[in-house]
Parts: C-alpha cells; structure tokens; sequence
C-alpha cells in the first residue's frame, strides 16, 4: 500500500475532515472512546448523515448504493472518522447481511432492503447463536419448517445483540437434519413484527442493555425470504469470513480513539509527584499500548493492499481481530487505572451526586471490552483457524 | 508460620460459609443486591449477632482482640460468597485507625462491635492513593479543631454515621509529620457528602469539608504512621477476600468447562482449555500463599510492610487475571449478570483500587526495598 497519498487522495482526505469537522456531539466522544455504542437514536441518525452524503455504505460497491471507494479511501475515511471521535458504523446490516443479500439475494430482496440499510430505515440483527451454539455454531437447533409458501419457525436464539431495536432479524435455522450437521442450514431473512417472536433482555456485567435472547414460536414467514438456496446458509457465512477482516479492520482504526481518553485522563489527574501523565512509568505503560496498536494499525494497512490487490487475506483478518481485541482490552483497563481511586465511583446515589470525569465509561468499556475476545469468534477459535488455515496444524 | 487454621478459626470460617451459603448464594445474587440498603441492615445486625463484627476490635475496648488469621477466615468466605458488606472499612480498619484513642473512641468501637454505629476512613485526596498527600486543613481555635478540605474516595463511605479524616495541623502536603486524625458525625454541619455506587456493590463517598467541628483522635501532628499501619491490616484482610473470591471463580469455571459441550465434547476436554484453568489454580496457589505468608508476619508483630506491599501487587494482578479468564472461559454467559464470574471480576477490580492500585504499591515495594 502507498502510504504517500495522491494528490486525489489528499483532495478527498481533506473532503473527509471538512465533513467531520466539529460534527461530532462532546457527548458521543466519551462513550465512543469506551468502544461504546450510541444510543440506537444517535447511532441511525449519524448513518443518515453519512448517506445524505453518500457515504452510507463505504465497503459497498456503487452498483448497490456503495461508495465504491479503494482500500486507499476507506483507509483514509476510517482514520478521519476515528481522529474526529466518531463513531463506528452499525455494522450487522452494513457489513453481515448486506454483502450477503448482493452476494447471494434475488434481485426483488436486494431492491428492497439493501436501500434501507444505507438509509437507516432498517436496523438488523444477527440470529444466530444459540445455547448449545457459540463456538460451535453448526451445533444449532432452530428449525425452519416449509408449510406451502412459507416456512415455519421454531427455536431459541442467544446473544442477539440489538434485537430490542432492530426492525429485520437474518437468521440461520435448519430446514433439514439429512447430511453433515452444516449441511441443511438456511439463511432467512425474518421482520421482528412477525408474530411469534419474544425478546427477552439479557443483563450484562457493564449494566447496559445490548443484547437478548430471541425464541421463536411457530413464526411464519414468506418462503420467499430464504436468502440463496435452502441447506446453502453455511456457505454464505463463509463470506463473512472475507468481510469480517473489514470489520475487524475498521474497528482496529477506532483503537486511538481510547487511547486519546487514557492521555486526557492522565494528563488531568494529580498526584502527589505531579500530574499521572508526567510519571515516568505510566508513561512507558501507554507508549507501550501505543505501540502494539500501532502494529495492528500496520496489519490493517497490510488488510488494506491485500483488498485493493483483490488478494486473499489468508488469516490476517483473524489475526487482526486477536490482537484488537486484546488492545481494547488494555487500552480500556488503563482508561480505569488512570482514573484511579475515582474509578470505583459508577453511579450516583441521590441527586446531590455528581459522578466524577469519565465515569462511568471508562469502567463501562472495561467491562464491555471483555466480550470482545469471545463475540464475533472468540480468541480460541481464532487460534484455531489460524492454525488449521494458515499453518496447516 | 502458619498454614492451618486451629480448630477455634476453623468453626469461624465454617460459620461464615453457612452465612455465605443461606444469605448470599449465587442463584439469589440479583435479588439480593436489589434489596439495597435494607438487606445490609438485616445481614449487619446477624453478624454483629455471631460477634464477627466486634471480633478485631481489641479486647480493652470491648471486642474479642481477632488477630489477622481470624479476620482472614471470615474474609475468605466474605469472597467465596462475594458478600457486600463492608467488614473491612468498618470492623477492620476503623477499629484500627482508632485503638488506644481514649474514651470516646473505645464508646463508639463498643457501638461498632454491636452493629449500631458504621466508621469509615476518609483518608485520600487529590485522586492520590498516597496517605500523606494531603492537604485537607485542621485548625485548632482553644481546644477545638475546625476541617477544611475535600475527601475525594470514602471506602465504603456512603451509609457510614462517622468519618475519620486525616488533615494537617501542620506539615506541607507529601509530609508525613503534621498528618493529624480526627472523627466527624456524618451529620455534621459544613459536611457535604456525595454518595456513588461501584460496580461491585459497595457504596462509597466523597467528602467536601468547610469548617466542620471535629475530635481529635490519637496524638496530634503524627498519625501517618499509624494510618499506614492500619491500612497494612486492611489491605491483608481485602487479599484474603481476593482468594477466597479467585478461588471461587475458579471453581464455578472448572464446573462449566466439565460440563458445557461444543464441538460434541465437554470444552475442558481441549487441551487449550486446561492450561488456561491449569494457570488460573496456579494464580490462585500464588495468591494464596502470598497472602497466609503476610498475614502469618502480620500476626507475629514484626515488620511486614514490603511483604504486604508485595503481595498486594501480586494477588491484584494474580485476581484480575484468573477473573477475566472465568469469564472468558464461560464464553458469553461468562458476561451476564446471571452467572457469578462477572460479579468476581468485577469485585477483583475494584479490590485493586481499594487502597492503593498495583501501581501504588508496586512504586511502595521499590521504595522500602531501596
């Protein structure tokens, strides 16, 4: 990857910063530099911003609304995004089941809903794991049975992250038990008005509520929202593969973003040899994360050239979401440390109380960030793959 | 140095893991934490029934005179059961920053081993872990002492009727001559008090203090020494409560790698997941032993501040790590608010802060060890 940009480049880099300048509400930062979600209001209202501008869909290529930009634009735009403190965008509809709908839908699924999600209208949710299906998701019960022209669904979801907002749910359920157990999964494409469906919350150590169980009961819906052909969902998960390593790789951009709120912080908190970011060793302990998420920024950029050469990444993708995952997790734990005595101050008890600087998303996004080496492929599974993938063990 | 509990310590730690057991099993954890304020009441007055909460308090001022291996078998089982009450600040390091302080503290230390009257330590300032980075201001005006100051962490602080706060009758801030201690009702006029709930459940405070009437406590101008003493047997206590809460964890995650199946066998069949569990019991071998050692020194009257500053940095270190890995073993679940483990780390989190970071002390160890 050229690392000197093109004159068309720096024009478009400049495009980019003048559209983020200033654009970001003071009260997003924090929580975007907890590696926090917005609200699912702020979160839709910035993708709107982002399509009025065309910029809805940025891996997408243009045929279906994307911005059709090279590896080196995306690059650009996700370093901007992060140096501005946004956020990332909502990624189960851009990035999971829209790549898959142009992949692999009918022509009447990609004109309806691929619009809706750049747009925003649509928010969707991943049904997919289930309690006896995490790591080894293959191991999923949820059936989809065909009555005529639609196909009956029953079954119990897990960990479906957002479903208490989202509109559309795409869900893999086994319409037949013949074969190896990955033979027989169907991709299905589910509205969450549905009758039949029930969202139960399931609370989570950071006391924020984002995600839930989903169960199924006799949900019917059209035979027609069968996404490619039946007993062929395994396969098209397979293309989250390649897609995943941009989520990974986009989400890696943000790591800076945390790391700016650990330097904030220390360089406001006192102590008796002066201020925390002056201490010679908290000092060495930030240059230390720097540095590694440094490195995962250069393995993103290698991520990069492979996408603009149209080359196969292998298990660098993998290998990114490890050591981002990881980072996040230090950087966060080192946001709470910086803190200090302050940082066992969550939550106000009575009006007169007012929680100190970066409470509580400092300690939100520490907690939080300890999903993120088991979502998504937890850290296990990813050393699997990268041995059986890439070292052939 | 002792390894084994006598018989006398063991009734105790067995009578704490009955309590632990009936009030605050793993399956009832929400509900109990829901009941607030409440439910500490009723579980305080049933400890200060069983005489735990009067068991450190020294023997001349109305209590049992428990030395560090007892307060260590009930704060195992405080950890097991990750129970919220607030033993440590109130019947631990209160009773210590106060022994010997004459009549009005050993009336009150009478009230505390009775589960009438809460005390806590005011000790820190400025985001400061140091105790002697202070700068909270006392006056005396004939016979009395006037604060003026701001408390920025209270440990367990915010349900407490009496505050002890360290402020200077003299001395320069980072001083540890002029450090004087003093007891403040929490009713006190120019007292304002912010109160704010940790993610662990505990309930602490910040103190703002303008003017406010104050008693002396011990003698005037030199209590550093004896706030870090006291501090020394409050830190002990928390890591006894970190490996009970480690040794916990550890077992419910050996229980959940047994017994969940992926990939059509138990995930404790892959090898992966043994050594993580296998260095999970080494952590907790390391942490506990630390911890008897420096109780063991601590009971023996001698000279244990690098030991306990040591073994502070380490079980920190040690419990943070078994903690996230119980929950990263539990996959998904091990994120919920149903399942124990998180309760675990987050408990092991806040414990590192409580007194002091592994930073703090680690800079401490390499100053006593100069």
């Amino acid at each position: 990857m050229n690392l000197d940009l093109a004159p068309e480049d720096r024009e478009f880099q400049q495009d980019v910063r003048d559209f983020f300048a200033n654009s970001i509400p003071e009260d997003w930062k924090k929580t975007v530099r907890a590696g926090l979600r917005l609200s699912p209001e702020n979160l839709v209202a910035y993708q709107r911003r982002l399509a009025d501008r065309g910029w809805g869909a940025p891996t997408w290529p243009k045929e279906y609304g994307g911005t059709g930009w090279t590896p080196q634009q995306l690059h650009i735009f996700w370093s901007e995004a992060s140096a501005a403190d946004a956020p990332a965008q909502f990624h189960q509809g851009l990035e999971l089941i829209g790549p898959i709908i142009f992949t692999y839908g009918s022509q009447a699924q990609k004109d309806y809903y691929l619009p809706r999600i750049i747009s925003g209208e649509d928010w969707w949710c991943q049904g997919y794991s289930e309690p006896g299906a995490g790591s080894d998701l293959a191991a999923l019960r949820t059936r989809a049975d065909r009555d005529g022209d639609e196909y009956v669904i029953n079954g119990h979801k897990m960990w479906t992250s957002y479903a208490h907002v989202a509109d559309r749910m795409f869900i893999l359920a086994r319409t037949s038990n013949e074969g190896r157990r990955q033979q027989g999964i169907s991709l299905i494409l589910v509205d969450m008005d549905t009758p039949g469906i029930r969202i139960s919350p399931i609370h989570t150590l950071d006391e924020k509520h984002h995600t839930n169980e989903v169960f199924l009961d006799d949900v019917r819906v059209p035979a027609t929202n069968i996404v490619g052909e039946e007993g062929m969902g395994w396969n098209y998960g397979k293309v989250l593969l390649d897609r995943e390593r941009m989520v990974a790789a986009a989400t890696a951009m943000f790591l800076p973003q945390t790391l700016r709120a650990v330097r904030e912080a220390a360089t406001r908190r006192r102590t008796a040899y002066g201020l925390l970011i002056d201490k010679p060793e908290f000092r060495a302990k930030l240059a230390q994360v720097e540095i590694e998420a440094m490195a995962v920024q250069a393995m993103v950029l290698r991520l990069m050239a492979d996408a603009a050469a149209g080359a196969d990444s292998g298990p660098r993708g993998s290998m990114v979401k490890l050591r981002w995952s990881e980072l996040t997790q230090q950087a966060t734990a080192l946001w709470v440390e910086a803190l200090g005595p302050k940082a066992q101050h969550f939550a106000a008890l009575g009006d007169e109380s007012e929680l100190p600087d970066d409470m509580p998303f400092a300690l939100k996004g520490a907690l939080y960030a300890r999903v993120t080496t088991i979502y998504g492929g937890s850290s296990e599974i990813q050393r699997n793959i990268i041995a059986r993938r890439a070292l052939g063990l | 140095m002792q390894f084994a509990f006598n018989d006398e310590q063991q009734m105790l730690r067995d009578s704490v893991e009955r309590f632990g057991e009936d009030e605050w099993s793993a399956a009832d954890r929400l509900k109990r934490l829901a009941e607030g304020r409440e439910g500490t009441a009723r579980r305080w007055a049933q400890m200060a029934e069983l005489g735990w909460l009067m068991l450190p308090i020294a023997q001349e001022e109305g209590g049992l005179g428990g030395g560090p291996v007892e307060i260590m078998a009930i704060m195992e089982g405080v950890g097991r059961h990750l129970m919220t009450e607030a033993y440590v600040s109130h019947c631990v390091l209160a009773p210590a920053l106060m022994a010997g302080g004459g009549d009005h503290c050993a009336a009150l230390l009478e009230q505390v081993g009775a589960g009438q009257v809460r005390i806590a330590a005011a000790l820190i300032e400025n985001d400061d872990f140091d105790v002697a980075a202070i700068s909270a201001r006392a006056s005396a005006i004939d016979d009395r002492f006037k604060l003026t100051g701001a408390k920025t962490h209270v440990e367990d602080g915010a349900d407490a009727d009496w505050y002890l706060v360290s402020a200077r009758t003299g001395g320069a801030p980072s001083e540890r001559a002029g450090i004087s201690l003093f007891l403040v009702p929490s009713g006190a006029e120019g007292l304002a008090i912010q109160r704010f709930r940790a993610v662990d459940g505990h309930r602490h405070c910040s103190l703002d203090l303008v003017d406010v009437d104050a008693i002396p406590v011990g003698a005037i101008g030199e209590a550093a020494d004896r706030i870090e003493a006291a501090l020394e047997r409050a830190i002990v206590a928390h890591m006894a409560e970190a490996v009970g809460s480690m040794e916990a964890a550890v077992a419910a995650t050996l229980d959940y790698v047994r017994t969940r199946q992926q990939f059509g066998a138990p995930i404790g069949s892959f090898q992966v997941v043994q050594h993580k569990v296998v260095d999970m019991s080494v952590a907790c071998e390391e942490a506990r032993a630390l911890m008897m050692v420096a109780a063991s020194q601590l009971a023996s009257g001698g000279d244990a501040s690098s030991l306990i500053a040591a073994a502070k940095v380490r079980i920190a270190q040690c419990g943070i790590a078994v903690a996230q890995q119980a929950v990263q073993l539990h996959g998904g679940v091990g994120t919920s608010e149903e399942l124990i483990v998180s309760h675990h780390l987050r408990r092991q989190m806040m414990l590192d802060l409580a007194h002091g970071d592994r930073d703090h002390h680690k800079a401490r160890f390499a100053e006593l060890t100069r």
